[in-house]
């Protein structure tokens, strides 16, 4: 079989967080054109003049709130009318929330929730039934390793993420037959704006690392990808603690 | 268990002075000004490679320009134009990352320092220079455009045309004058990753001196110098000249360093015998008097950068750097008696250079370099010793009319300050009433 061409025209939902950033910068070495999405247009604008200068053949962008479901459907439409047609979908969008206050108020949590699961089904929906109806393309979808198991630390974001995996490995099930690549990437503690706040041990992986684990698994049409990879082998021993032994645990 | 003192969450890279801030990210140039304002003084950071406390600001707020680790920040490249050679970039981009977009398609920095790992941003508020300062001056003067962001939010487009004083007291100007959101460089063309060079040992600055004049047309000038040997052996060294290499070879990027130091060193690893040492077997590593060849930029520039975090080599205390030109002198006494009266300190690394500066105007208000001779080198902190040598090392600099680098100093006083930069009080005037530094607070007190 022939090597399957690298996705060319590439639409990306929360287009400004570090580690889409990261990973757009590889792909536009190899000169792929982008359509941009998030919320800042002055971010958009900086990020799409910086893919343009390091080789990308195109870049749009459009800004909206994504937590505004019902605006969605307009914005896919613009982004695969401006790219012909979509290659890849990349989603990066998420919020970390604030534990604390979502332990709190059922408000807080449900903003979360929201953001991090909700407007991502609207996404998946839509871009699961245009790549199914095309019968090729690659979506791929920032999850996280706190989906894995739900933990007294983070569990409102972790079920937003956990929910996000499962609906996403569904997904997979259901058009990986029809010749699209359904990509779950979990990432471990990464350096970003998002975890600037918490201290940076010697498990935080740069941008850059995670961007590099992410391009090698759409090459490689992987399933899922744990990035770094060592988080694999982490999140299986934290799923294998025993319950009694777990819910006593600080983490 | 006693309680260690808390680590500050930013160190320059002389990691001396300790001084804690409030260390904000600035991934956006849009971020600024920060919305709400922050409670106290702020000053911008890159990379924090300048050595003293010039990038530090104790009890105040760092708007880093720099991700955590060692990617991500302000370092986006917004606009390149092969036929000018003229690349637009966020001001927390580094030269490492400016070459590695850069040598692929042809290009290099116009002026590069010993370090790669420098922004763009801190290498306008240093207007730092290299090896080719004798025919390319500063590093400002490659910059014909920026833009200066003030904590008011008033953005001023400056260039030597347009804001023009603004552009003078920003350039230099230690990142007092405001945010530098992005920067035009101007980058030349090269075909090679090559440097071709040349070694000759000397003995004695007249030697140095006379080399220099002698290879005033080669485009990078340098000297190590031995700044621990006396008797026949004082101030031995190794002039260094090069060209990049006009024989066409493939631009690849380059590799990442994957070697780094992983923990500090005891403090005492660093004394006279062991710097003596390696100062023996560096000067007679080269057998003869002359030595030739090609060697890729990297080694040739950036020897340092191999071994990620030499700093450590110093221990936790940190290291202090001198660094200071003099001008013209026949005789050279000025320098004689620096070189003196370090060798008898015993205290020097073997991190010591040379170099002459040109008479290449620098287009800074309070840029460093002007014509004369260059020293720079790097001091273990033993207390008393080392700030005692500093302070003689200071008013040996004032004396023989030459001045100090603020980017590599932690030690000089306000007179002696005032005295290097009688301009001072012109440029105050362009600081940001938001923005101060802990250098800023010492040479102005």
């Amino acid at each position: 079989m022939a090597a399957r061409k690298f996705p060319s025209t590439v639409l990306v939902v929360g287009a400004t967080s570090a580690i889409a950033e990261a990973t757009l910068r590889l792909i536009a070495e190899r000169g792929a054109r982008f359509y941009l999405v998030g919320r800042n247009p002055d971010k958009l604008h900086a990020m799409a003049a910086d893919l343009h200068t390091r080789g990308a053949a195109g870049v749009a962008t459009y800004a909206m709130n994504l937590d505004d479901t019902a605006g969605h459907a307009a914005m896919l439409a613009a982004a695969a009318q401006s790219l012909g047609s979509i290659d890849m979908a990349l989603l990066a969008h998420g919020v970390l929330g604030d534990q604390p206050m979502a332990e709190a108020s059922y408000a807080a949590a449900a903003a979360i929730l929201h953001t991090n699961f909700l407007s991502a089904v609207s996404l998946i929906t839509w871009l699961a039934n245009y790549f199914e109806q095309l019968g090729q393309g690659t979506l791929a979808v920032i999850s996280s390793v706190a989906g894995d198991r739900g933990r007294k630390s983070n569990y409102v974001y972790g079920a937003s993420k956990g929910a996000l995996t499962i609906f996403v490995d569904g997904v997979r099930n259901r058009i990986d037959r029809k010749g699209v690549h359904v990509l779950t990437i979990k990432p471990g503690f990464v350096a970003t704006p998002m975890t600037a706040h918490l201290k940076q041990g010697p498990l935080f992986a740069t941008p850059a690392q995670v961007a590099r684990g992410i391009v090698k698994a759409i090459e490689k049409r992987r399933d899922v990808v744990y990035l770094p990879s060592f988080w694999r082998g982490i999140m299986f021993a934290v799923r294998m603690v025993p319950r009694p032994i777990f819910k006593r645990m600080n983490m | 268990m006693p309680q260690k003192p808390p680590r500050p969450g930013f160190e320059s890279w002389g990691r001396y002075p300790k001084l804690d801030a409030n260390v904000v990210p600035l991934n956006w140039a849009c971020d600024f000004p920060l919305k709400p304002p922050p409670a106290t003084r702020m000053l911008p950071v890159g990379a924090g490679r300048s050595y003293g406390d010039v990038c530090l600001l104790g009890h105040g707020t760092l708007l880093r320009t720099r991700g955590p680790g060692l990617s991500g920040g302000m370092d986006r490249l917004l606009d390149f134009d092969p036929a000018t050679g003229i690349l637009c970039c966020e001001a927390g981009a580094t030269l490492g990352e400016i070459l590695d977009f850069a040598v692929p398609r042809g290009f290099f920095l116009p002026v590069v320092p010993g370090t790669k790992y420098v922004t763009v941003g801190g290498a306008i508020a240093n207007d730092i220079h290299g090896k080719n300062h004798h025919v390319a001056g500063t590093f400002g003067r490659h910059v014909p455009l920026f833009e200066l962001v003030r904590s008011d939010g008033r953005q001023l487009i400056c260039s030597a045309a347009q804001n023009a004083d603004w552009y003078a007291a920003t350039m230099g100007g230690m990142g007092l004058t405001g945010l530098i959101a992005w920067a035009e460089i101007k980058l030349k063309p090269i075909v090679s990753r090559r440097i071709q060079y040349m070694g000759v040992k000397f003995s004695g600055i007249e030697e140095f001196v006379a080399l220099s004049e002698r290879n005033a047309k080669s485009e990078y000038t340098v000297s190590w110098i031995d700044c621990v040997s006396t008797g026949n052996n004082f101030a031995r060294g190794i002039f260094m000249a090069g060209e990049h290499d006009s024989a066409a070879r493939p631009l690849k990027r380059s590799k990442e360093t994957k070697l780094s130091l992983p923990i500090d060193f005891p403090g005492f690893m660093l004394n006279r015998h062991t710097v003596g040492l390696f100062n023996t077997l560096y000067y007679n590593k080269q057998l003869g008097k002359i030595k030739s060849g090609s060697v890729d930029y990297e080694p040739f520039f950036f020897p340092l950068d191999r071994l990620r975090h030499w700093n450590r080599m110093y221990g936790k205390q940190g290291l202090l750097q001198f660094q200071c030109v003099l001008p013209w002198e026949e005789d050279h006494r000025g320098m004689t008696e620096i070189l003196k009266a370090i060798t008898r300190s015993g205290l020097a690394s073997f991190l010591a250079v040379l170099k002459v500066f040109g008479d290449l105007p620098s287009p800074g208000m309070m840029s460093f370099p002007k014509p004369g001779i260059t020293l720079a080198l790097d001091f273990p902190i033993r207390k008393e010793t080392s700030f005692d040598l500093l302070e003689r090392l200071a008013a040996i600099t004032l004396e023989h009319k030459g001045r100090m680098y603020p980017a590599k100093d932690a030690t000089m006083t306000a007179a002696q300050y005032q005295a290097f930069y009688p301009q001072w009080k012109k440029f105050a005037a362009f600081v940001d009433p938001a923005f101060d530094s802990a250098f800023w607070q010492r040479v102005t007190a």
